[in-house]
């Protein structure tokens, strides 16, 4: 119990994905233009990085693990990913139309979004159990919420800074993250060992 | 466009990160030394390189419906081989890179790239197109480790330059510094191109 509180703060603050990993920054930078829209990708992402993280773990210790062929992890987990975001794409269109209309144009853009492929392969690197890996996907997408949220907050605001014409936009927002990613170093030292 | 129009694209007018804004995960992850920076770009030209080559040959037998899934599997069997090839050949590199090795398969270039070109242009023009891109991308990765080595370990190529004078801001090599050297070299590249037009 105690180790999956670890694995979940350290996933969600500590070590957070976008901040402190670099995973799934086109998202953080290409949603974040309002709260909404970023609300909407967060959720997809938690919703289908757990799923994903499931999925992938039994694969890698029912076939690939058994058959030795741990090596093509790479093409069988984003086939994986890519199959899986369609079958939850169908799934939700058919038993919730309101869930299809906030997730809807955001789940197809998860195949490609590193971050879903990265908790897969750290969940195998790090030899999690199929708890611990469940409990690292979640807070994996958890942890992304929360920073493409706080970007959406603040670039909401931006609009009305007075900027030099080359920093509006991407530049601007780099700057942002790179004050947010300072101030989550605060996180650091939670559990020192 | 001829070949060398299509080489020299992706270096300045549509170079992948500071122009079209991919690849930006890699580009921010693995660039805290040049070597890092410059062996990231030339696996992903490497991949880039054999993605086109392949979609290319390929692309009047396949189907349109299923092109995205078969772009998946050639783009991630071209990065399971470098993937292999590194883990063989340059331990240190590859330990250094981690999983952004792996993570070759979901950088929006190759896939942007494939979707956009070699999906519908003629192998010569392909392989231009890859080489440019490939370049354009590791000349970047170059330009952003150089500036955050220099000013976070005070070294070029590992080779000590600053330190007698210039006490290093660790600052620059840990994730903030990777954020804040990107937006400013992005506004700065912005500033340049709009000075030309």
């Amino acid at each position: 119990m105690e180790n999956l509180f670890v694995i979940f703060i350290t996933v969600f603050l500590v070590n957070n994905f976008v901040l402190a990993k670099f995973l799934g920054l086109c998202p953080f930078l290409g949603v974040s233009k309002d709260l909404k829209s970023a609300k909407s990708m967060g959720f997809a992402v938690i919703f289908v990085m757990t799923i994903a993280s499931v999925v992938t773990w039994c694969v890698n210790t029912y076939i690939l693990v058994p058959y030795n062929v741990t090596y093509l992890k790479t093409i069988v987990f984003i086939l994986v990913i890519a199959t899986l975001v369609q079958f939850v794409e169908l799934f939700i269109s058919k038993v919730s139309p309101t869930l299809q209309r906030v997730l809807g144009i955001y789940l197809p853009l998860i195949t490609t979004n590193c971050a879903v492929l990265g908790v897969c392969i750290l969940n195998v690197q790090e030899e999690f159990n199929l708890l611990e890996s469940i409990v690292h996907g979640f807070a994996a997408g958890l942890g992304f919420t929360l920073a493409i949220c706080m970007m959406a907050g603040i670039r909401e605001r931006l609009e009305f800074a007075k900027l030099p014409v080359s920093m509006q936009g991407f530049p601007i927002s780099l700057i942002v993250g790179s004050l947010m990613a300072l101030s989550f170093f605060g996180f650091q030292g939670f559990f020192s060992n | 466009m001829g070949f060398s129009a299509e080489l020299k694209k992706g270096i300045f007018k549509d170079n992948p990160t500071f122009r079209l804004l991919l690849g930006i995960c890699p580009t921010l992850a693995v660039t805290t030394s040049i070597i890092n920076g410059i062996g990231m770009g030339l696996a992903t030209t490497f991949v880039l390189l054999g993605s086109n080559i392949c979609i290319s040959l390929l692309r009047n037998f396949i189907p349109d419906k299923i092109r995205i899934p078969a772009f998946i599997v050639i783009i991630s069997t071209f990065v399971t081989l470098i993937d292999l090839l590194m883990a063989a050949y340059a331990p240190e590199l590859h330990e250094a890179l981690g999983i952004f090795i792996p993570l070759i398969v979901v950088n929006c270039i190759i896939m942007g790239r494939a979707e956009a070109f070699a999906s519908r242009s003629p192998v010569f023009l392909s392989i231009a197109d890859a080489i440019g891109m490939g370049v354009g991308f590791t000349l970047s990765l170059s330009l952003i480790s150089f500036v955050r080595e220099l000013l976070g370990s005070g070294t070029v190529f590992g080779i000590d330059l600053l330190s007698s004078f210039y006490n290093p801001a660790v600052f620059m090599i840990l994730p903030p510094g990777a954020f804040l050297t990107m937006g400013l070299l992005l506004g700065l590249f912005n500033y340049i191109s709009r000075k030309r037009r």
